[in-house]
């Protein structure tokens, strides 16, 4: 890992690229499709968009903790890190490449840095077939070897790649980061401010934020926005090794908490904590 | 979205090809790498519509005060003119770093 | 009575009386094959109530889970059916709170660890087949078929949203749909895209007569059939049809560079 150790950097003010780089054992970062190939979107510029000449994914091959990774990042700043053709292709690709080691007996350990709202909309159905596409990866790829995906922020994890989240072996987040599959500004729109408040950032941050998501069970390790922390944090995901059951394998213990849910009561987050905490 | 060249004369090579920034909200990204021939061109690729003149004294003020032979491509998300100077001064570093 | 329920009727029969009624189970057979048919339906009388309108939220996510792990289970090599017609995911504070998105992972956790384990899994899109709804209850089957019908089609957000969100008139989207056909919202837009196994005309999408209902079965039978010889139990077979190496080229490209650079 590049950084030193005395000077703290917060993940968070990082590109991509860079977290790509500061997460990989220092000098062994290779990144694949590079901006000079410009493999870029086809579709934005016929619509009028400024294309991104890696389509907003970074795809970075090395090692972590000295075995062979791949680290996939969404720039989350570049059309809200949203899922198109080529950059869910990148991600697809890159986890079925991964697969298809692992099966040889090579694993990869793949890791996902995940701030995207979601699906493209510019590309619509394409980005929904290369979603679909992660999706199918992950499960197939999660049963030889741990798949870790990193939540910090700013833009959060929404849509489906929330969903991909959710089928993910080990869910890191910060407290800034947030996952849930719709937005709060998605929801407010649709369903109306009563609904939910999309400008009161501590009801936000209380129903879907790291600290929230990882005391009700839905991800495994808060960390402080910084790069030392994520990395020792997808250390110890890996080290734990392929669990017995993914959490999203595991139906008799949510059906249980859903059935157990009074919703004719009002629900908040820390009663949520309360009630979920020891089951 | 408009698209706009430019070409200038120039003579001094760069080491290496670079990449700086990104196509955020008020960014750009700045491709940059050895020009063909003796001659800097540019492309850019901007969101915001009819700044044709603004960009075009931002680059003649680059190129006035760096004679490098360069290939560069911008991606442009509504960046001032202060911030595109500034990714072209970094891309210009990097490429010798 | 919703297209989802209409044909999971027409195919498999009455469903079983299990909780949620959102979602409908019934184990039958098409082609001499054994298959079990799902669907998400309207539940008037949902516990969650935002997804009282046959959205797929919280119970349904967990309870297509729940009743394809069964025939994985109980391994007896079973089909699945998956009949397609969702509007959506529920848009809810406490659907976000009791997490929604994993009630929709555990679903396309499911169909994909049943595909993975060797059951055939198909998908028919008779209706709506909107966005994270779609990709719990249908995108990981090894077929997708199609009515060719109006009322038919796959898109990620509605028409208006969409145009909120990108900020353009309807209008304007439409002109962009005819540029870029992925962001169409008719169904022969979709096939165009390669990921169709089977695009199924001349059949009455609302109220199919006996016929329609028997062509529907044979496209189901040939896909269960095709999906059984297949050998890879993956999505690949989208990739590698014609209308994908027409309309998906980025994605083929994208991963031959991948390949190529992936060792040093």
């Amino acid at each position: 890992m590049t950084v030193p150790t005395r000077i703290k950097t917060r993940f968070t003010e990082l590109s991509a690229r860079e977290r790509a780089i500061a997460l990989l054992d220092s000098g062994t970062s290779r990144e694949l499709i590079g901006p000079f190939e410009r493999l870029e979107s086809p579709h934005l510029e016929p619509q009028g968009v400024v294309p991104a000449c890696d389509d907003g994914v970074v795809v970075a091959r090395g090692e972590l903790g000295g075995e062979r990774a791949v680290v996939l990042a969404v720039e989350g700043l570049f059309q809200g890190g949203s899922i198109g053709e080529v950059s869910g292709s990148k991600i697809a690709g890159a986890l079925e490449l991964a697969l298809r080691d692992a099966e040889g007996g090579k694993p990869v350990r793949p890791v996902l840095l995940l701030e995207t709202g979601g699906i493209r909309l510019q590309e619509a159905n394409l980005g929904l077939l290369a979603v679909a596409e992660i999706h199918a990866a992950i499960v197939a790829l999660r049963s030889y070897v741990p798949v870790v995906c990193v939540v910090a922020g700013m833009v959060g994890c929404f849509g489906g790649m929330a969903i991909a989240a959710g089928l993910c072996t080990c869910v890191v987040m910060t407290r800034e980061g947030r996952l849930g599959l719709n937005g709060p500004q998605v929801i407010e729109q649709e369903a109306g401010v009563a609904e939910l408040d999309s400008d009161d950032r501590r009801l936000v941050w209380e129903t879907i934020g790291g600290e929230q998501r990882v005391a009700t069970g839905f991800a495994d390790i808060l960390v402080e926005d910084d790069v030392a922390a994520i990395y020792g944090a997808l250390r110890n995901a890996f080290g734990a090794g392929v669990p017995a059951e993914h959490r999203s394998e595991q139906v008799g213990r949510y059906e249980a908490r859903l059935a157990g849910i009074d919703v004719s009561e009002h629900l908040d987050g820390q009663a949520l904590r309360a009630r979920w905490e020891s089951r | 979205m408009e698209t706009l060249s430019f070409d200038y004369p120039a003579s001094q090579p760069v080491p290496r090809r670079a990449h700086v920034g990104v196509v955020g909200s008020g960014d750009l990204e700045v491709l940059l790498e050895p020009s063909p021939d003796e001659q800097a061109h540019v492309r850019v690729r901007t969101s915001a519509d009819g700044f044709g003149e603004v960009w075009k004294a931002v680059l003649d003020r680059f190129f006035a005060r760096n004679d490098l032979a360069v290939a560069v491509e911008i991606n442009d998300s509504g960046a001032t003119p202060g911030t595109v100077a500034l990714r072209l001064a970094q891309a210009v570093e990097e490429s010798r770093a | 009575m919703s297209r989802g329920r209409t044909w999971f009727e027409a195919l498999a029969g009455t469903p079983g009386e299990d909780e949620p009624a959102s979602v409908l189970c019934a184990d039958g057979s098409v082609g001499g094959e054994h298959a079990r048919f799902l669907a998400v339906v309207p539940n008037p009388s949902a516990r969650f109530s935002r997804a009282l309108g046959g959205e797929l939220g919280l119970e349904e996510g967990w309870a297509l889970a729940r009743y394809v792990r069964e025939v994985v289970a109980d391994r007896g090599g079973r089909a699945l059916v998956s009949v397609v017609d969702v509007p959506g995911q529920p848009y809810g504070y406490r659907e976000e709170l009791l997490g929604l998105h994993l009630a929709l992972a555990a679903a396309v956790d499911a169909y994909a660890t049943a595909r993975l384990a060797g059951h055939p899994v198909v998908a028919l899109v008779v209706g709506q087949a909107i966005s994270g709804a779609f990709l719990a209850h249908g995108m990981q089957a090894e077929r997708i078929l199609a009515l060719e019908a109006p009322g038919v089609a796959v898109q990620v957000m509605s028409k208006r949203s969409t145009a909120r969100v990108t900020r353009r008139t309807v209008e304007e989207l439409d002109d962009i749909s005819r540029e870029v056909p992925a962001t169409a919202y008719d169904i022969a837009s979709f096939s165009r895209l390669g990921a169709l196994h089977r695009l199924i005309e001349g059949v009455n999408a609302d109220e199919p007569d006996a016929e329609g209902v028997e062509a529907v079965r044979g496209a189901l039978a040939e896909a269960i059939s095709s999906a059984r010889g297949d050998g890879a139990a993956d999505l690949s077979s989208r990739l590698a049809s014609p209308e994908a190496r027409k309309n998906r080229g980025a994605s083929l490209r994208v991963r031959e560079r991948l390949t190529e650079e992936w060792d040093e």
